[in-house]
């Protein structure tokens, strides 16, 4: 009796060890259109309405553990924001001329300066999210239906976020810039050194296990960096290879510069402007980096 | 531990609504810099309330659940909760812990686990990306969190199932105490 059940126990616990590497094998193996896919993508379906609710139903318990984490870093936050209130009080005091300056300039050339909404924007509700940190994901309550569709951007109030990369008929899965399968064309707004707002050109990535420090790769040693300038989307358009991003996208600011002495790129750090792990709101740009002014370059 | 139909329906009820409620609650809550996860707790307290079979059962489950539910790739969190579970439950079959803290420290290694089982078979499966020596700060807060949400996990999971269980530990044991002694195992 006793050797029976062991080996009633071992056998279950084999042929569930079998069917877990089946799936991992095929599911690895088998195209994005695949069959596994495809199931994946009809769960989600199906889960969307369910996962909804219980977000909306959970989000009192949501904020107030959030309350809790602000408060006990809003003292070092506050210190901070105040430097940086001074930095930009500065800033702003210059800005507001070049801003004027670039209107006219604008008018006169008969471009349109519109931002965002002109990429016809969707707004969704995020309704689930990846608990790993190797899958920096979250669902949200849009699909096809509203026009959602694959590689379109995503932003919302502060900035850049990340892009869609599977999509339902009333649900899609975004993957954030800190995901370690991202890649963001960049460039950095270097104020104090280019004026004429060109910028310094890089890659942004994300090293797995620390998704709140991006990774500004393939920049020259020789730029000139600082603490504090702005990395925003490049949205390079050429024929060939098109940016899935819009241009000028805030991405975050610069932390730290790593000056790596046996490569030719130094290793910029960035601290994202959105806080990826509280998205409630999302944007979904569904004109894709199709704005109003694609027809021009402004990229490298 | 027989596998019996109002046993498989509450496991699987329990894995849908850990599911659900991870990534639409807890994964959004950040405690240390990182988020708790239900699903090794969950597992690890079947096993252990319920034995090997269920408890490899419930990992697999509700591994593949998890995966089909965040679009990962299917059979990772599969193949690991089902080792989860079924260690926690071979702990329960040879072991039988007594002290009421055991899922304690069982969280936490069915934690470190899991978090480390996913990063291996994510380095076998290649990462083409930088991985940060942070890696393993993010694992050691995610072992530290969910050890102290442990124990209210496990007497959620056992107020859940007890109505199915056949023979709870400690009702057994306190029968065991006041008919003068007798030892559990002489009575299966």
């Amino acid at each position: 009796m006793h050797k029976q059940t062991v080996r009633r126990r071992r056998a279950a616990l084999a042929v569930l060890v079998a069917a877990s590497l089946a799936l991992l094998t095929a599911y690895f193996g088998e195209p994005a259109g695949g069959a596994l896919h495809a199931l994946q993508r009809g769960v989600l379906e199906v889960l969307a309405p369910i996962q909804e609710g219980t977000g909306r139903a959970l989000k009192p318990v949501r904020d107030l553990a959030g309350w809790f984490g602000d408060t006990f870093s809003a003292r070092s936050e506050r210190d901070k924001l105040l430097k940086q209130r001074d930095e930009l009080q500065q800033e702003v005091i210059g800005a507001e001329a070049a801003r004027r300056e670039n209107q006219q300039l604008r008018r006169m050339v008969a471009l349109d300066q519109t931002g965002v909404s002109s990429y016809q924007p969707v707004t969704a509700r995020v309704i689930g999210r990846s608990p790993t940190v190797w899958y920096a994901t979250v669902n949200v309550d849009k699909g096809t239906v509203d026009g959602v569709r694959l590689n379109q951007p995503v932003v919302n109030g502060d900035g850049l976020v990340g892009k869609v990369t599977a999509v339902t008929h009333g649900a899609a899965q975004v993957t954030l810039i800190t995901d370690h399968s991202s890649g963001v064309s960049a460039k950095v707004v270097t104020t104090k050194v280019d004026r004429a707002g060109n910028g310094v050109f890089g890659l942004v990535q994300t090293a797995v296990g620390n998704p709140q420090d991006l990774l500004l790769d393939f920049v020259s040693r020789s730029s000139n960096l600082q603490k504090g300038d702005r990395v925003v989307t490049a949205g390079s358009r050429s024929s060939r290879l098109e940016s899935l991003f819009p241009p000028d996208i805030p991405i975050g600011l610069v932390t730290k510069v790593d000056d790596q002495e046996l490569s030719q790129y130094q290793r910029v750090h960035i601290k994202p402007f959105a806080d990826l792990r509280r998205l409630d709101f999302v944007q979904v740009l569904t004109r894709g980096s199709q704005g109003p002014a694609s027809d021009q370059a402004s990229g490298p | 531990m027989s596998l019996t139909a109002p046993l498989m329906a509450r496991l699987a009820a329990l894995a849908v609504a850990t599911v659900l409620l991870q990534i639409a609650a807890v994964s959004q809550v950040s405690l240390l810099g990182v988020s708790a996860d239900l699903s090794p707790l969950v597992v690890m307290s079947v096993g252990l309330l319920c034995g090997a079979l269920p408890g490899a059962l419930m990992g697999f489950g509700m591994g593949l659940f998890l995966d089909t539910a965040l679009l990962q790739t299917l059979g990772v969190s599969s193949v690991i909760l089902l080792a989860v579970g079924y260690g926690a439950g071979r702990l329960r079959e040879l072991r039988d812990p007594t002290n009421a803290l055991i899922p304690i420290p069982l969280g936490a290694a069915a934690t470190a686990a899991f978090t480390v089982g996913f990063s291996l078979v994510q380095f076998l499966l290649g990462v083409d990306a930088p991985v940060s020596l942070l890696l393993i700060r993010q694992i050691v807060a995610t072992v530290i969190v969910n050890a102290v949400i442990a124990l209210p996990v496990y007497a959620l999971v056992r107020r859940v199932l007890i109505p199915v269980l056949p023979d709870d530990p400690r009702r057994r044991r306190r029968r065991a105490y006041v008919t003068g002694g007798l030892s559990p195992i002489s009575r299966s």
